[in-house]
């Protein structure tokens, strides 16, 4: 199915399906992104045909989807690699990924043609859940849990069958928290305090520990393959990092409950425990830059070739490193305190960290591995960055970061003025969305995503012609 | 390299069971205080509003009460107050206001009329344009507190605009039609909303006002914009 591909093991192939689906949907991701960032400056754009609400659905949805499409890719392609053995039961594997692939298609011509439905439970379980994020209906949802159990299964099995390195041991606790924390999601409730409180036990955790953990065991496996990096090293990085991830994460939840009905002492352990979340990821990015420069000092003194052996991987794994300590910390940070979050909460300026925060944190690392596995189809000793890697990522980047800064401003002027100033109502609103600060960064938003995808079609173009060029590869 | 560990803070075992202990101590004491705030949010009845018993989420049969959103003077923020206050900001559940016409909608009924509005916010997607206790999308106004936006009351813009008596008689309008009563160059679309879905998403925006946010958002409708902003559309 993939040509003249040279994976050693067929655990990496099915790896490379669920990358390119990744990509796919990330470029799904953006066009949607691109239409919802259009109307916030042309409001008739596409109006009641594919409403802000739809565009707003899909570009997120695609989002989380493409990233655990990627993360899942990820563990089947290093898989093989740190048990040493083909992965366990690859034919259901495969299976699986149809399945999965055939109910997200389903899933998305739902959200684009039928959109909503009247109110009733059956619009629940067919149409749209209707929970930012968690909108996929209750039967994809079942879906997914099956997959996702055979996936760790899968995992699991082959694990205990072949070798167990500390990664290994990382991720398969990692997956059993992330598939189990999904099921948080999958009821209903007519209480909204009730159903938000739920309903943070998957976002959160999700994505402000057990991703975070993933990412942490993907770049330590990275470490490795890209610097030669000594194993022993990363995993007691790793460890390290889990405690102080799960340490300040798991309990940093308490930060997403200050205001939906939950009790005061909320303040004060989400105040503290998600201002330490910015620790870990410091560590993270200290550890990838140190490791790098170790590994390249120790060869330079033994007279090797100091050049790593996937360029565009090691530099996407540096900006995973400041980018996901920028989005994700810094970015979070500015706004987690109670003081300051009664005022900035529900505006732009939590766009502006979710966008940074997803992109530094996670998009970063997932492209990198996407290079690997270019590296691993072909069987390159070394892969050099070109020309189009280098535009995606500075494009990419660039993009990003633009768009978060508009996203800040407008955040800001939102606070003083909507919130502040005006005290949060409809009016205050409308008068806050129509000031210059916000009209303008809305502008700048539209044309950093315009930027984005530019580098999001390098990103294409490197990916399906970077093993074609000898001058690449050596 | 001797592969002896010369401190135990290079030895790889000693940190995994740092992660696990840190790990498990962090989820034990997440899932006891999940089991505190289980009771703590647990939706109230009609009961609660007879004895007077303040619940961070009250019963559905507010809807029959009559709800402000004022300084509490011992807690330094805002509440919710139902049904009249004491002066500090603390509900006396007794003063009532006419829902569509009716001030004696039993705990049966009110809860239909919520389970139909909350049904109706996800089944519409509201979430993806709105922001319900501050999380959503920011492309709409927060609706956390929309029962008490002044706009919607007495003289307000809103209420004038669909030609309504009743605060709820607007809204419920407003949600079947949005596309008749724009207000700015983005306007809400129209959803498909019956008349029956608005009334119970009415009774859902009520109830919702009347949930503690601990004091979000902070000096909700003090400032009267046009005021301020006399020149602004």
């Amino acid at each position: 199915m993939q040509g003249q591909s040279s994976y050693k093991y067929e655990s990496q192939k099915l790896a490379s399906w669920y990358f390119t689906v990744a990509v796919i949907l990330f470029g799904a991701q953006l066009l949607l992104g691109l239409v919802a960032a259009a109307q916030f400056i042309y409001p008739s754009f596409l109006y009641d045909i594919l409403d802000f609400s739809v565009a707003r659905m899909i570009h997120i949805n695609a989002l989380v989807v493409w990233m655990v499409y990627a993360m899942i890719g990820s563990v089947y392609y290093l898989l093989p690699e740190e048990t040493g053995i083909e992965t366990v039961g690859i034919g259901i594997a495969k299976l699986l990924f149809w399945i999965l692939t055939i109910a997200v298609t389903i899933v998305v011509l739902v959200f684009l043609f039928i959109q909503i439905g009247p109110a009733k439970m059956s619009s629940i379980w067919l149409i749209n859940e209707g929970r930012e994020y968690l909108e996929a209906p209750r039967w994809a949802d079942i879906g997914i849990v099956i997959v996702v159990v055979g996936f760790v299964a899968n995992t699991f099995l082959t694990a205990m069958k072949g070798k167990r390195t500390g990664i290994m041991t990382v991720i398969l606790s990692d997956m059993i928290a992330l598939a189990g924390l999904y099921l948080a999601g999958m009821f209903y409730t007519d209480s909204i305090t009730m159903d938000q409180y739920w309903w943070w036990w998957v976002i959160h955790l999700w994505v402000e520990a057990t991703w975070e953990v993933m990412v942490g065991a993907l770049a330590a496996y990275a470490l490795i393959r890209v610097v030669d990096a000594k194993r022993e090293i990363v995993e007691m990085w790793l460890w390290i990092e889990v405690a102080m991830l799960f340490g300040s994460g798991i309990l940093g939840l308490g930060h997403h409950y200050f205001w939906i009905g939950t009790p005061e002492y909320w303040w004060e352990i989400g105040a503290l425990f998600s201002s330490l979340e910015p620790l870990p990821l410091i560590g993270m990015f200290v550890h990838v830059l140190y490791d790098w420069g170790k590994e390249k000092g120790i060869k330079e003194n033994t007279g090797q070739d100091t050049t790593s052996n996937n360029t565009p991987a090691l530099i996407w794994l540096i900006i995973n490193g400041f980018g996901n300590f920028l989005g994700a910390g810094v970015w979070g940070f500015f706004h987690t305190l109670p003081q300051v979050n009664i005022y900035t909460h529900g505006t732009q300026f939590t766009a502006a960290h979710g966008h940074l925060a997803f992109f530094g944190a996670y998009a970063t690392i997932l492209v990198g591995m996407f290079y690997m596995a270019i590296q691993g189809k072909y069987g390159i000793k070394k892969l050099r960055a070109t020309f189009a890697t280098k535009m995606s990522i500075i494009l990419l980047s660039l993009g990003m970061l633009g768009m978060t800064v508009a996203l800040t401003i407008a955040g800001y002027e939102q606070v003083l003025i909507e919130r502040g100033q005006l005290g949060a109502t409809w009016n205050a609103y409308f008068i806050a969305q129509n000031q210059a600060w916000m009209v303008q960064a809305m502008d700048w938003r539209l044309i950093m995503g315009v930027v984005m995808t530019v580098g999001f079609l390098y990103l294409v173009k490197d990916l399906l012609t970077i093993s074609k060029n000898p001058k690449n590869v050596y | 390299m001797s592969k002896k560990n010369i401190s135990v803070w290079t030895d790889n075992r000693f940190w995994q069971r740092s992660a696990a202990w840190v790990t498990g101590f962090s989820a034990i004491l997440l899932i006891w205080l999940t089991f505190d705030t289980m009771g703590q949010i647990a939706m109230g009845n009609q009961k609660d509003i007879d004895a007077h018993t303040v619940k961070r989420v009250p019963s559905s049969t507010v809807i029959n009460y009559k709800v402000e959103y004022k300084m509490n003077a011992r807690r330094g923020h805002e509440v919710p107050v139902i049904g009249g206050d004491d002066g500090k900001g603390n509900s006396l559940f007794t003063q009532k206001q006419k829902f569509f016409g009716r001030d004696d909608y039993s705990q049966k009924e009110a809860d239909a009329l919520l389970h139909l509005g909350k049904l109706g916010t996800q089944a519409k997607n509201c979430m993806d344009c709105h922001t319900l206790l501050g999380n959503g999308a920011y492309y709409a106004p927060d609706l956390t507190k929309a029962w008490l936006d002044p706009a919607w009351g007495k003289n307000g813009a809103l209420q004038a605009m669909t030609r309504k008596n009743t605060k709820e008689e607007a809204m419920a309008e407003f949600l079947q039609h949005p596309g008749r009563y724009q207000t700015h160059a983005r306007k809400m679309p129209n959803l498909n909303i019956t008349a029956k879905e608005a009334k119970g998403i009415v009774a859902f925006l009520k109830h919702m006002a009347t949930i503690d946010t601990n004091g979000f958002p902070r000096g909700f409708g003090k400032i009267k914009e046009e005021t301020v902003y006399a020149r602004s559309k």
